[in-house]
Parts: structure tokens; C-alpha cells; sequence
């Protein structure tokens, strides 16, 4: 059997919709909601701010901190165990990763900046959908940024490349491979790239290309995010 | 080809392309990649001749030579006081530049400036690894007495002093307050509790409609409206 339709009647180059938000959590330095059909993501970051104990404090750049958290509730009705997993440290560590390329944390030296990811709701895609929080919640804090980063995972199931998996895809019989990219919109590099599965070396060619397209996409949607915020503030 | 590709006072974020060719220059906030003149933060464009800088909407205060700032002794040491600055970075103060008294050798430093005590401070040196001189000699800075400190946005600071402290005396005038704006976003007011909850009112509303013009206007009204009442 194979692959012929997706859910919602979606094209195979579509991406579930997309909604962002910026500045939601007033406490914080900067934050971002970001929500990719039922998996949501809230991000919230605080800093530059002083670095204890000392002995982790780099006298010649700032630090960065992400933690990915999955909320109990999240996920599709099994309780998610709260606390860090080794799963939860994984994502943490390659979206600080993915973010780090496009911060000058040179700017800060001996402080660190602290990216709270937390996932009310997911449905597969949530470090990228992490990421692409994240990063309008660092260019909401003000800091000095080269790009932002949007991030979308591609991938192949049974016979079709598709773009933005749900779980329905992930857990297809037959073969599907994951693969997670995060991109710097502008210049078109990648600083997040994983896979799950097994893709032919042709078909990855092609499904970066898809994936390419796609973070434009989600690229112009951050940043109207971004600019809405103070829009809606000019207009009152 | 040159082209600018923004105008005046559009919001951007980081990684917009505002200029390509070489004819415009990168100033604060902007960085040049190539051809093209790129943000790197987000912020407000204003285009000085040929220089495009970009003015910050958002971010933390970073200690600058020549700031003068309220700031509040953390730590008491054997050659000076540590200052908090509401910024990353704490400051320094070292005893010849606290007070213009003579200080005995091991006098009681605290019965100076004590832990938890404000000042007004100016910065006088900032190094590239963000160590922070603070000093107390200078018009107009002083320890601060009695009064509240309330903590605003720093990147309001300008709009909450206004053209030439327009819009900081004019409050003044209002509530009978006195009122030191700090350059790190700490604001230190001292009047009759009523005039100084008004000040602090008055301060937040600035803050919230800090991007609208006519915002003196529209102050001047509220300030007269509140003081019928």
C-alpha cells in the first residue's frame, strides 16, 4: 500500500498550520509562543544575567542554557514522567546547539542567557517547533543576533517525501524516516540535522530542498511575530 | 547598485537586509555581510546620512562610560564597595572615588555607604571584560536618602527624561517629587506617599506609551486630571 494522502487533505510540501506569538510571558526578558498544528511550544528567556558558581563563567563569550521540558500532560495520554530524561537532555542540548550560531554571545562575556522551553502539547515536531520559539524569544529579549533560526522536520513516508510529520506519520507501518532541520533562513545554513530512520541519499538531496522552502516560510511567519508586537502597540 | 531598503522608523529583526551595495554605512545594531547591510538586533531604523543605526526596543542595560546611574551597594570590601547596576555586570567603587573625605586606614567603611544603601553613581571606565568604575564625585550624585526606587525598561530612559528633561520636570513640577533617573532603567523618587504613587504612575504610563508622539501632551493632561481629583 502506498502512501497516497495525508491527513487533512495537507499537500505533501505543506506544513501543518502555523500561529506565533512574541512577548507573552511579561516576566521574562523576552519570550514566543509557537504552535505547528497540535504541538505548541512557549519559550521564555532571561538574560544576560550574572553566572554562578563562577568556575562556569567564560571570560570571552556568554553562555547559553536551553532546557527542553515536556509538560506531564503533553502528550498523547500517557502521563510524560516530569523532570529531565535523557530524551529531554538530548533535545536541550542540540537546540542550544542550533541557536548558538546565529547569538554573539561575544558581546556578554562572564554572563549567561537561559532559554526555557516548555511543550504544553505535543505532536512530533516539537524540538523544532522549540527552536523556532526559542529563537523569537532571543530576538524579544534584545539581543545582538545575527539571523533567526526557523527549524522543520522533513522526511519520507513509505514512497513520499513530505514535509512536517505528525505522529500519525511517525508511527506509519512501513518505511518512514524523521528528519529534523533547523536553518538559518538567510543564508541557508543548517545547524540542526538529525534523522530517524532510513531515506535513500538521493531522496535526502531532495528533502532538503523541501525543507529549504519550508523554513522561508516559517522564517516570514517568526517575523511577523516579531513586528506585531510593537504594531499592535503603535496603533492604540 | 546601491539601494536602501527600509525607511525611517520601521521595526526590524535580526537578519533583515536593510541596505545593499556600499554606498550606506552599518552603525549600532547593524552588521555588513558582503554587499548588504544586515540587523542584528531588533529595533527601531534611523537613518543618520549615510549610517543606518538601529535603536533597541528590547534588551537589558549594559554599563556605558559616561552613564550616570542609581545603583545599590552589594558588598562592603577592603578597598571599596561592590555595586549592583541592574545590568549583568556589578561595578565597582573604590574608596578614593566615594567621598571627598578622608578615610582613616581600617575605618568602618559601612559608616559610609552600608550594604543595601542607593547612590547615584557615574560610570567612569568600562573594559572589555565588562568591569565596571563607578564614582561618586560629580554634580549631582550623591547617596540616596529616604525615597523609592522603582525599576523601568532602560531602553525608555530617554522618552521618561524627555527633550532636555522636559518631561522628567515637568512630573517634578506636578507631584512636588524628587526624581533621579537612572541610565540603567532605576528611577529614585521621594515625596508625600500620594505624590510619590503618583510619580510612579505616571512613569509606567510613559513606559506603556513610550512609542506614541505627542506623548508630553497627553501627559501634561493626566498629571492635571489627577491632581483635581
Amino acid at each position: 500500500m502506498a502512501y497516497k494522502e495525508r491527513l487533512n487533505k495537507r499537500g505533501f510540501e505543506e506544513t501543518r498550520p502555523i500561529e506565533a506569538k512574541v512577548g507573552i510571558i511579561k516576566r521574562a526578558d523576552g519570550s514566543a509562543y509557537f504552535r505547528i498544528g497540535n504541538t505548541i511550544a512557549y519559550a521564555a528567556v532571561y538574560g544576560p544575567r550574572n553566572l554562578f558558581p563562577r568556575f562556569l563563567q567564560d571570560p570571552q563569550r556568554g553562555i547559553l542554557r536551553c532546557n527542553y521540558n515536556m509538560m506531564p500532560f503533553s502528550g498523547s495520554g500517557e502521563r510524560v514522567r516530569p523532570g529531565g530524561s535523557r530524551r529531554s537532555k538530548e533535545i536541550s542540548l542540540v537546540t542550544g546547539k542550533a541557536l548558538l550560531p546565529v547569538l554573539n554571545l561575544e558581546e556578554y562575556p562572564n554572563t549567561v542567557v537561559d532559554v526555557f522551553i516548555e511543550l504544553p502539547q505535543t505532536e512530533a515536531g516539537s524540538r523544532c517547533a522549540g527552536i523556532c520559539a526559542a529563537s523569537m524569544a532571543l530576538a524579544d529579549a534584545g539581543l545582538i543576533m545575527k539571523d533567526l533560526v526557523a527549524a522543520v522536520s522533513v522526511g519520507r513516508v513509505d514512497d513520499k517525501l513530505v514535509v512536517d510529520l505528525d505522529y500519525s506519520e511517525e508511527s506509519y507501518e512501513g518505511i518512514v524516516a524523521d528528519i529534523p532541520i533547523a536553518m538559518i533562513p538567510n543564508s541557508n545554513k543548517i545547524t540542526l540535522l538529525q534523522m530517524d530512520g532510513m531515506i535513500p541519499k538521493e531522496d535526502v538531496k531532495k528533502v532538503l530542498e523541501m525543507a529549504k522552502k519550508a523554513c522561508k516560510k516559517i522564517y516570514e511567519v517568526q517575523k511577523s511575530a516579531l513586528k506585531d508586537k510593537y504594531k499592535v502597540e503603535q496603533d492604540v | 547598485m546601491s539601494k536602501l531598503l527600509v525607511n525611517e522608523k520601521e521595526i526590524v529583526v535580526p537578519g533583515e537586509t536593510l541596505a545593499t551595495g556600499m554606498d550606506n554605512l552599518p552603525g549600532n545594531g547593524t552588521y555588513r555581510d558582503g554587499e548588504n547591510i544586515i540587523a542584528s538586533r531588533l529595533g527601531l531604523v534611523q537613518l543618520e546620512g549615510r549610517a543606518i543605526k538601529l535603536i533597541p526596543l528590547a534588551g537589558r542595560y549594559i554599563p556605558k562610560t559616561g552613564d550616570t546611574i542609581i545603583c545599590k551597594v552589594i558588598d562592603v570590601s577592603i578597598n571599596g564597595w561592590r555595586l549592583d547596576t541592574n545590568s549583568p555586570y556589578s561595578a565597582m567603587m573604590s574608596l578614593k572615588d566615594a567621598t571627598f573625605d578622608f578615610i582613616a586606614r581600617g575605618a568602618d567603611l559601612t559608616q559610609y555607604y552600608d550594604l543595601g544603601d542607593y547612590a547615584v553613581g557615574k560610570i567612569i571606565n568600562v573594559t572589555s571584560q565588562k568591569l565596571v568604575d563607578v564614582t561618586m564625585k560629580g554634580p549631582g550624585l550623591r547617596k540616596l536618602k529616604g525615597g523609592r526606587v522603582v525599576e523601568v525598561a532602560s531602553n525608555k530612559v530617554p522618552r521618561i527624561i524627555g527633550k532636555a528633561g522636559s518631561m522628567v520636570s515637568m512630573i517634578k513640577d506636578a507631584t512636588g517629587c524628587n526624581i533621579t533617573v537612572g541610565q540603567n532603567g532605576l528611577v529614585w523618587i521621594e515625596g508625600t506617599p500620594e505624590n510619590e504613587f503618583l510619580a510612579i504612575q505616571t512613569i509606567r504610563k510613559i513606559e506603556n506609551e513610550s512609542h506614541l508622539s505627542g506623548l508630553t501632551d497627553k501627559i501634561k493632561a493626566y498629571l492635571e486630571k489627577a491632581k483635581k481629583k
